[in-house]
C-alpha cells in the first residue's frame, strides 16, 4: 500500500517539525533512567538484568503514548486537513494505518534509544539477552496497543487535551484491570465469567509475563488484537465524525 | 461529468441540501451561487466525498461519490473551503506528498511538481513552510495541490477569496484556461466573477435551486434588463415625456421623481430588445436636451438578492441552534 507508506512519511516528518518528537524523546530516556537507578534500585540489586527498567514501562506509557498520539487525529480536524486528507483516493483505513505506524515507528525509535542501558548490564555482568529482548518486543507491542487506544480517542475530538485525558484514561482502565482492587470491585457486582475476562484484558499481566521471559504465543495475540481491534474502531470513528 | 440527482443532506431536522439535479459537461465552468448557508459547500463535501448524501446520489465521471469514492476521487481535483492545508511542512515536501498519494513516481513527479508549481508560480516559496505564507500563497498551495494530477473534474470552493485584484485575476485566467477540457464547479459570493468565468450560473438557496442559466439569462430576470435609461434635465421633462409616450407602450415608461435637477426615465424592453433607437431618433428629432442615454443590463446583484430574498429574512445560517428547520442551512454548509 503506496498511500500508507506516504502517509506514514509525512506524519514521521511532522513529529519532527514540531517540538513534540524531542521533548518525548528526553522525557522517555530520562524519565526512564531515573526511575531505574532511583526507584528501581538497580545498582542495589545486584543484577545484570533490566527488568527493573521494564517494569515501569507500564506506567511510563501511560501518559507519554498518549502524549504522542493525541493529535494523530485531533489535530487534523481541528485544523480542517482532514477534509483534504478523506477526499484523496486513500481509504480511511490507511490512512489509519499510515499514522499509526509513523508515531509506533518514531515510539520504537525512542525505546531504541534506550540501548545503552542494555549495553551497560552487558558491560556488568551477563544478563539473559534472550528475557531482555523479549521484553523489548513486549514492551512495543504493548506501547502500541496504548497508541492504538489513543488513536480512537484522538478520533473522537478535535481537542488535543481532551484527546490526551480520554487516551490516559482508556489505557489506565486497561492497564489496572488485573490489579486486585478493581478486580475485587467487579467480583462485588458481576458473575465470575466477567471478572476472568476484566482481568484478561490486563496490559500489566501479559506485560509481565513478557518480561519473565516467557513469550507466549497468547500475551503476542491478546497486544496485536488490542492494536488491530482499537485500530478498526477508529476508522469507524473518523468515517463517522469526519464532517461533524 | 458531475451528475447530482435529487442530492440531499440532513443534519438533524435541518436540510441543507434539499434534492439538488444537475449535471454538468465537460467544458463548463459552472458558478454556484448563494447567501452563507445556503448548501453550497456541503453540496461540494458530498460531492468530494467528504460527507456522505443522506439522499439521492452523485457521480463523478459516472463512478458514485458514495459507493465507489477512490475511483470517484481520483478523477477530482478538490479545494476545501479555506483551503486547509498541512502548516509544518513546505510547500515542496506539501506537493511532494500529494503527488506521492496521486500516484507519481520518480522523474514523472519531479517533471509533474515542476509544471505545476509553474503553473501557479510558487517557485518563490517552495522552501517555505506553509504557515508562514501570505494568503495569496496559501490559496495557491491549495490550487496547485487540487491540479496537481490534472483531474477532469475539479471543484473548488471559494477560490478567489480573500485574494487581492491582482491574484484574483491570475486565479481567474487559470480557471477560464481549463475550463475547456474539464468540468469545474466553483464557487463563488463575488458575483462579477460568475460574468468573467463562468460559462453557467446556479443559484441556490435553502439548499434548493433557485435559478440556474448563463449570467445573461440571470440577468434577464430584471425587469430593467435592456431597458433604456435616459437622463434629461427637469425643464425637458415633459418633453421627453411626451417622445417615449409616442416610442412605447404607457406601461413600459418609468418616470422616476427629480433629483438633482435631473429626472430619470426607463423604457423597459419590449420582446427583450432594448428600444434604444427608436428613442434616440425620437430625441433627436424634438431636440430634446439629454443629460445621459444607454442601455442597463442590470447588476447581478440585484438578480441573487431578488432570489434569495426570503433567505435574508430567515435566521441567518450562523447558529445551527438558530436555524429553524426550513432555514438557512447549517452552520456546517
Amino acid at each position: 500500500m503506496r498511500s500508507v507508506a506516504a502517509i506514514a512519511k509525512r506524519e514521521l516528518v511532522a513529529y519532527f517539525a514540531t517540538p513534540v518528537a524531542y521533548v518525548f524523546i528526553i522525557i522517555f530516556l530520562a524519565v526512564s533512567a531515573a526511575l531505574t537507578f532511583y526507584v528501581g534500585g538497580f545498582f542495589e540489586r545486584r543484577q545484570a538484568a533490566l527488568d527493573t527498567f521494564f517494569t515501569f514501562h507500564p506506567w511510563l506509557f501511560l501518559f507519554l503514548i498518549p502524549a504522542v498520539g493525541m493529535r494523530l487525529w485531533a489535530e487534523e480536524r481541528k485544523t480542517g486537513t482532514i477534509e483534504l486528507l478523506t477526499t484523496m483516493p486513500v481509504t480511511t483505513t490507511a490512512a489509519v494505518i499510515g499514522k499509526f505506524l509513523a508515531a509506533w515507528a518514531f515510539i520504537a525509535a525512542a525505546l531504541a534509544l534506550t540501548a545503552p542501558m542494555w549495553l551497560t548490564v552487558n558491560v556488568l555482568g551477563e544478563p539473559d539477552n534472550g528475557v531482555i529482548l523479549a521484553s523489548y518486543v513486549g514492551s512495543l507491542l504493548m506501547a502500541g496497543a496504548f497508541l492504538a487506544i489513543t488513536s480512537c480517542m484522538s478520533a473522537l475530538t478535535r481537542n488535543q487535551v481532551v484527546a490526551f485525558i480520554l487516551g490516559a484514561t482508556v489505557c489506565f482502565l486497561f492497564t489496572m484491570s488485573g490489579v486486585e482492587l478493581v478486580l475485587e470491585t467487579v467480583r462485588a457486582i458481576a458473575p465470575a465469567a466477567l471478572v476472568d475476562a476484566v482481568a484478561s484484558l490486563s496490559f500489566l499481566s501479559h506485560f509481565s509475563t513478557i518480561t519473565k521471559g516467557v513469550i507466549d504465543l497468547r500475551d503476542l495475540v491478546f497486544f496485536v488484537s488490542m492494536i488491530v481491534f482499537w485500530l478498526f474502531a477508529t476508522t469507524i470513528v473518523v468515517n463517522a465524525r469526519k464532517g461533524l | 461529468m458531475i451528475v447530482m440527482d435529487g442530492l440531499s443532506k440532513h443534519f438533524g431536522p435541518v436540510r441543507a441540501v434539499d434534492g439538488l439535479t444537475l449535471a454538468v459537461d465537460k467544458g463548463e465552468v459552472l458558478g454556484f451561487l448563494g447567501p452563507n448557508g445556503a448548501g453550497k459547500t456541503t453540496t461540494m463535501r458530498m460531492l468530494a466525498g467528504f460527507l456522505e448524501p443522506s439522499g439521492g446520489r452523485a457521480a463523478i465521471c459516472g463512478f458514485d461519490v458514495a459507493t465507489d469514492s477512490i475511483a470517484a476521487k481520483r478523477r477530482l481535483g478538490y479545494l476545501p473551503e479555506g483551503a486547509p492545508l498541512y502548516g509544518d511542512m513546505t510547500c515542496a515536501a506539501f506537493l511532494a506528498f500529494v503527488a506521492e498519494i496521486r500516484g507519481y513516481r520518480g522523474a514523472a513527479r519531479r517533471q509533474r511538481l515542476a509544471e505545476i508549481v509553474d503553473t501557479v508560480a510558487l517557485g518563490e516559496v517552495l522552501e517555505r513552510p506553509i504557515d508562514t505564507l501570505s494568503k495569496g500563497y496559501k490559496r495557491r498551495v491549495g490550487l496547485a495541490q487540487a491540479m496537481l494530477h490534472d483531474p477532469p473534474v475539479l471543484i473548488l470552493d471559494e477560490p478567489t477569496d480573500g485574494l487581492d485584484p491582482n491574484q484574483k485575476h491570475h486565479v481567474r485566467e487559470l480557471i477560464r484556461g481549463m475550463g475547456k477540457e474539464k468540468a469545474i464547479i466553483v464557487s463563488t459570493h463575488i458575483l462579477e466573477e460568475v460574468e468573467s468565468v463562468c460559462t453557467r450560473a446556479v443559484v441556490i438557496a435553502q439548499g434548493r435551486i433557485a435559478a440556474d442559466g448563463t449570467a445573461e439569462s440571470l440577468l434577464a430576470r430584471l425587469p430593467r434588463h435592456n431597458a433604456v435609461r435616459l437622463v434629461v434635465p427637469a425643464g425637458a421633462a415633459d418633453a421627453a415625456a411626451m417622445v417615449l409616450g409616442e416610442v412605447a407602450s404607457p406601461q413600459a415608461v418609468e418616470r422616476l421623481p427629480a433629483a438633482d435637477g435631473l429626472v430619470t426615465f426607463y423604457v423597459l424592453a419590449h420582446e427583450g430588445a432594448a428600444p434604444l433607437a427608436a428613442v434616440a431618433h425620437g430625441l433627436h428629432a424634438h431636440s430634446i436636451e439629454v443629460d445621459s442615454l444607454g442601455v442597463e443590463r442590470g447588476r447581478l446583484d440585484d438578480v441573487f438578492r431578488a432570489l434569495t430574498a426570503q433567505e435574508e429574512t430567515a435566521p441567518e445560517g450562523a447558529s445551527p441552534e438558530g436555524a429553524s428547520p426550513e432555514g438557512a442551512g447549517s452552520g456546517h454548509a
